[in-house]
């Protein structure tokens, strides 16, 4: 399972940490969504699946 | 053909804190198109997936064009469609030439940061608030005057201009004044602006988002100044009003304020419960958008051209969550569209966020047998169609 943010389109609203804080971060230059776990535990994988139906650019993807 | 139905009027309700009469079976699963009072013909969408669709999709435009505002009567805007700075009037590159560089200002760990000095006024609200004893007026003795501070906080407004900047802030928001008079406050808040904007270009600094734009972005002076008052517009009553609300629905809802009560660790997931329902109880019609294609949404053609306006009355779908048409402080935070949806979606969304949690937690851990002293339904309602909310909440503890 891989974690993936495109930040062509990543508008840095965070809704991403919020949904799941220890997988990502914002970057402290511009705002944007960061992956800090790309190959997330099992119990890690509520709060990406969470981050995937929040995010509103739509950008953050799980590969299974 | 068909005759297009009429909009419900939307100002009607049978309980301040419910939807438009009418409206929910008159939108029924939309898309339904709607005479609007103004003669603008436009869709509601009000599906969860609908609303998900149309505010990502990129073929539906915000671009106002000179158009009426559906929403209103009125058939006027306030804003001139070309106003430089205008972030949720623009689409795709333009608008994230706007958008991200303002979003390291909002980032979820600078709203963590502000916490505190969230909490403090607050607390110096309530020590006030608890002093001149009850009754009091929870609209001016905490909801108004918390976020204009935020957000001349966020902002960066140095001390020895606040009094000016907040007066003037009041000025531009305290009353549904004419358009004319919007105008000549917003241009005194400029005035305030522009000389603080100087200081923050000369000291080179960034850390707050006056600074931010002034020395890290490509933006012009009346961008500048317009993405300051729009911050302002956009923050200051929605926020003041949420706060309101949640704590009518609460009065309204005893079991559900006595969860609060019991465990106000919890406030941050029940804020989004309450924005969820909050947002779906006014009902009504929403945010402006028009397709540039034709596109399908719910299964309905939606033809280039067309005005659509989507219905946040979506977060009482059972497409988001089961029994959607209660409140429940117990349940887990959904993805609700409180905030919006798509690269337009609410910027203020974490400040907003924290302030509401702050506030609300705050409000009753200090007064705990907080309640209305008189019965909700008989409030005054303030109702400009774009934000609702109580003109007083009289309280006693
Ligand atoms: C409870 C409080 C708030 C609510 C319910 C709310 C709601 C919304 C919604 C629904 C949108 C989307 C509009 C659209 O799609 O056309 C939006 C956009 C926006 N909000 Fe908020 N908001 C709140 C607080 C704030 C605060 C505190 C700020 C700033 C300090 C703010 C700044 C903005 C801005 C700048 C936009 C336009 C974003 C864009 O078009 O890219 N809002 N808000
Ligand atoms: S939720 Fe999406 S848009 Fe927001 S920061 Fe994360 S990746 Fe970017």
């Amino acid at each position: 399972m891989t974690v993936r943010i495109d930040q062509t389109k990543c508008i840095g609203s965070g809704q991403c940490v919020l949904a799941a804080p220890d997988v990502f971060d914002q970057s402290d230059d511009d705002g944007l969504g960061l992956v800090l776990v790309p190959e997330p535990s099992a119990e890690l994988l509520p709060g990406v699946r969470d981050a995937v139906d929040r995010c509103p650019a739509q950008v953050v993807s799980l590969e299974e | 053909m068909t005759e297009t139905a009429v909009c419900p009027v939307l100002h009607e309700r049978d309980h301040p804190l419910q939807p438009p009469v009418g409206f929910p079976e008159a939108v029924g699963d939309g898309p339904v198109k709607m005479l609007w009072p103004n003669g603008v013909e436009a869709w509601i969408v009000s599906s969860y997936a609908g609303v998900r669709q149309v505010l990502s999709d990129a073929r539906f435009s915000t671009r106002k064009g000179g158009q009426p505002e559906m929403r209103t009567d009125e058939g006027e805007t306030v804003l001139d469609p070309d106003q430089p700075g205008n972030i949720n009037g623009i689409d795709g590159a333009e608008h994230m030439r706007l958008r991200r560089p303002l979003s390291r200002g909002f980032m979820v760990k600078r709203m963590n940061e502000l916490r505190p000095r969230i909490q403090q006024i607050v607390d110096e609200h309530l020590d006030v608030m608890e002093a001149k004893g009850a009754p009091a007026d929870l609209v001016t003795s905490l909801c108004l005057p918390l976020p204009s501070l935020v957000i001349a906080e966020l902002l960066g407004v140095p001390p020895e201009h606040q009094e000016l900047f907040q007066a003037t802030a009041g000025d531009l928001f305290g009353k549904n004044g004419s358009k004319d008079e919007y105008l000549a406050h917003a241009t005194k808040l400029a005035e305030v602006l522009a000389p603080i904007v100087a200081e923050k270009k000369a000291a080179g600094t960034n850390d707050d988002m006056i600074g931010l734009m002034a020395n890290d972005t490509d933006f012009s002076m009346d961008e500048l100044i317009f993405l300051c008052i729009g911050l302002l517009a956009a923050g200051h009553e929605t926020t003041s009003n949420f706060l309101g609300l949640f704590t009518l629905h609460l009065f309204e809802k005893p079991d559900q304020l006595e969860i609060l009560r019991r465990d106000p660790s919890r406030a941050d997931v029940m804020v989004e419960e309450l924005m969820r329902y909050t947002v779906g109880q006014l009902g009504g019609a929403g945010l402006t958008r028009r397709a540039t294609e034709d596109v399908e949404v719910d299964g309905v053609l939606i033809k280039a051209g067309d005005w659509v306006s989507v219905s946040l009355i979506a977060n009482l779908d059972e497409e988001l969550c089961p029994r959607a048409e209660e409140l429940d402080l117990e349940r887990d935070a959904v993805s609700h569209l409180g905030f919006g949806f798509g690269p337009h979606q609410c910027l203020g969304a974490n400040l907003a966020r924290a302030e509401l949690q702050i506030g609300l937690r705050s409000l009753f851990e200090r007064f705990p047998n907080l309640r209305p002293a008189v019965p909700v339904t008989e409030m005054d309602y303030r109702d400009d169609m774009i934000t609702y909310g109580a003109a007083e909440i009289p309280v006693v503890w």
